[in-house]
């Protein structure tokens, strides 16, 4: 069973809305609908399936319906059509009170512009979410201080947010979202109000927590780099509808149409795709130069280990993490998946 | 006919007429003064100067709906006279029996801290205090008396119009419907609203304290209405997100950061309570007011002139100590501002 499952979702943001539902059931455009009804379709009929464990990036231009999609999940939008399933269990079933207890232990989240309360110290912002869950002072503190140490905040913990730079900020955030220990994390282009390098760093910081926690995050990102980097699956939106989902070697190698298209044309695709995705099976191995071989492993991307191959110019056999030889590499394959096809 | 009709806006403007029609159907039966014989009216003499019949009985039915009101609920409103009275009374005597310059030490240290420790508002405002004393030694007591039913004031507009003010900000509805009330709340010239004040309470401090409260209680239902409603939107989000109940969000969050705007709210309604009572003097409220009155009605320029700059004095030294609570609070919240300046 999948962790999150959307199913057929509609949102149709206006004054009448379920009067519109029949027009974007019928296929009308985003604009025609504008146009004639005066209501903004913000989701057309969106499934999708999270798998326990992953990190799935959904990515799309400005006013695509990202923000939507991910208030979906936590119903901080309520759909106009269609279901959401975490763990199962519709999120729309929920009364009031299950609803605030479903916040308070199974979803966390990160804001673009870090959502963090002015008035309440980086400690007391971190301990939030364990205040609504009602934890006493004293664990709520602890818990607290364990995560600001996590995102690498020590000393910061009786400042205000206003003295933070938003790299800290945001790292605040994180802290805020990791500390009430909820399976899922959503994060709503978390790292998109960065300056690059601090990004990156951010980057990082979150494969290495998630490389240990294993949560399912649901990440949201308008730049490509940033969904290759993390994500598992990648789901791609324009104008509310869900054009594509794969992993992200599916998506830069095979893109459904030429909004992917515009999207994946300027990556480097070195950086997305691994040694095991290009390899030549062990078994089909006849007439490989095996002398002088160059190892790798079958997770590397290519941009690791395609500087040593340059420079000794010789093959390359894969391995996995026993040791166990996958496969080979020569010139040939590494020629046609750099090339653009 | 029946075209005529359909229109929503022909059929009000009908009702009108028609209850225009019986209101002069009701005035001329039961006008004393109307001709005996209704023959007389063809004679069209009474289109020479207003006839004493073509009057509307407005005062006998107001003064009717009065007499009625406190026949039958006048109990309510002695109950209200005596708890504001009593209220008023030991505030009054607190103040005036309390040494001069204790009294003086007291507005200084609450600036003190009103102010965030600022030595020159501090020091400002104890020098305006005591100026209005040093100007005529009865202005102590009258300014005393003036302050007491203005505190008496502010404190009904608070527990009043900071609930009101957040019903506002929670349901579009209601703030649809009390905004035109507002606003012509605020047009009515200001000595209008003692006179329901007279017809319920008589004579006296009681009347002021009403009039006061109604002319004074609208910025502050706007001001935490707005300050409610500005809250940035992602912050009300995250508090959403780790399950805050409505409760939680707006003591936790809303109050707190509409704070600022709240406290603007209230250093303008004390700045319209003093305005309301030094007007309220013509009803023989007793207080500063009086004095100007009395300087005026003897053609004293001098004395009305003293009275004047007592009044103006009394109006800083509220006015520093309500306005740098606020700006306290706003620095506090962002210390940003702090930092760079
Ligand atoms: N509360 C709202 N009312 C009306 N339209 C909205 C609202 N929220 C979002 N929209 C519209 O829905 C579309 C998707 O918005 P959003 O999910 O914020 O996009 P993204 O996060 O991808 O930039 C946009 O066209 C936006 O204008
Ligand atoms: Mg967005």
């Amino acid at each position: 069973m999948a962790k999150i499952e959307i199913k057929n979702i509609y949102k149709i943001f206006g004054n009448k809305p379920q009067s519109v539902l029949p027009l974007v059931k019928q296929g009308a455009t985003k604009e025609e609908i504008l146009e004639q009804t005066g209501h903004t379709v913000g989701l057309d009929n969106v499934s999708l399936k999270i798998e326990e464990g992953e990190t799935f990036v959904c990515m799309g231009l400005s006013g695509s319906g990202k923000s939507t999609l991910i208030r979906h999940l936590n119903r901080l939008i309520d759909p106009t059509d269609g279901e959401v399933l975490v763990e199962g269990h519709s999120v729309m079933s929920l009364n009031p009170e299950q609803l605030i207890d479903f916040r308070r232990h199974k979803m966390s989240m990160v804001f673009q512009r870090f959502g963090l309360f002015p008035h309440k110290t980086v400690l007391e912002n971190v301990g939030y979410g364990l205040e609504m869950q009602g934890k006493i002072e004293e664990e709520k503190n602890k818990i607290a201080m364990e995560k600001i140490e996590a995102v690498g905040l020590n000393g910061f913990e009786h400042q205000y947010p206003n003295q933070l730079s938003g790299g800290m900020q945001q790292r605040v955030g994180l802290a805020r979202a990791l500390a009430t220990n909820s399976d899922i994390m959503l994060m709503d282009e978390a790292f998109s109000a960065l300056d690059p390098l601090i990004r990156s760093d951010m980057q990082k910081q979150l494969i290495d927590l998630q490389s240990q926690l294993k949560k399912t995050i649901v990440f949201i990102t308008h730049d490509l780099d940033e969904s290759l980097r993390l994500g598992d699956h990648i789901g791609i939106l324009n104008a509310g509808k869900l054009v594509q989902v794969g992993s992200p070697v599916d998506i830069v190698m095979n893109p459904a149409d030429a909004y992917v298209e515009a999207f994946v044309k300027d990556v480097n695709r070195a950086k997305v795709i691994k040694a095991k995705i290009i390899m030549r099976p062990a078994n089909q191995s006849e007439g490989i130069d095996k002398a002088d071989l160059i190892r790798v492993q079958e997770d590397q991307f290519i941009e690791e280990f395609l500087p040593k191959i340059v420079c000794k110019n010789s093959n390359c056999e894969v391995i996995d993490k026993q040791g166990n030889i996958k496969g080979y590499i020569t010139n040939k394959e590494l020629q046609s998946s750099l090339l653009k096809s | 006919m029946k075209e005529f009709f359909k229109s929503k806006k022909n059929i009000f403007n009908f009702v009108m007429l028609v209850f225009f029609g019986w209101l002069l159907f009701i005035s001329y039966t039961s006008s004393k003064r109307k001709p005996d014989n209704v023959g007389e009216l063809l004679k069209f003499d009474w289109l020479q100067s207003w006839p004493k019949w073509l009057d509307l009985p407005l005062m006998a039915w107001i003064n009717d709906a009065f007499k009625k009101l406190n026949e039958n609920y006048g109990w309510i409103f002695e109950a209200i006279n005596n708890f504001l009275l009593a209220m008023l009374v030991a505030l009054k005597n607190f103040l005036i029996l309390a040494p001069w310059p204790l009294v003086i030490l007291g507005v200084v240290v609450i600036a003190y801290f009103a102010s965030g420790r600022k030595i020159g508002t501090t020091v400002f405002v104890g020098f305006c205090t005591f100026f209005i004393g040093f100007l005529h030694p009865i202005f102590w007591q009258k300014a005393i008396e003036t302050t007491a039913i203005m505190l008496i004031s502010i404190f009904l507009c608070t527990i009043v119009g900071i609930p009101i003010g957040i019903l506002m900000a929670r349901s579009i509805r209601i703030r649809d419907k009390l905004l035109p009330v507002l606003d012509l709340m605020q047009t009515i010239p200001a000595f209008v609203y003692l006179i329901p004040g007279i017809m319920l309470f008589g004579l006296g401090a009681v009347p002021a304290i009403i009039a006061t409260f109604i002319y004074a209680v609208p910025p502050l239902v706007r001001l935490t209405d707005l300050g409610i409603r500005l809250v940035d939107k992602e912050v009300i989000e995250a508090a959403d997100a780790f399950g805050a109940s409505k409760k939680q969000k707006l003591l936790g969050v809303q109050l707190p950061l509409a704070l600022p705007n709240i406290m603007q709210g209230i250093n303008q309604c004390t700045m319209m309570a003093l305005s309301m009572v030094v007007i309220a003097s013509m009803i023989g409220t007793r207080g500063l007011g009086d004095e100007v009155l009395l300087g005026l009605q003897q053609l004293n320029v001098g004395k009305a002139a003293e009275a004047g700059i007592a009044i103006v004095l009394l109006a800083i030294v509220l006015d520093r100590i309500t306005q740098s609570y606020g700006e306290t609070l706003q620095e506090r919240s962002t210390p940003q501002n702090k930092k760079s300046k």
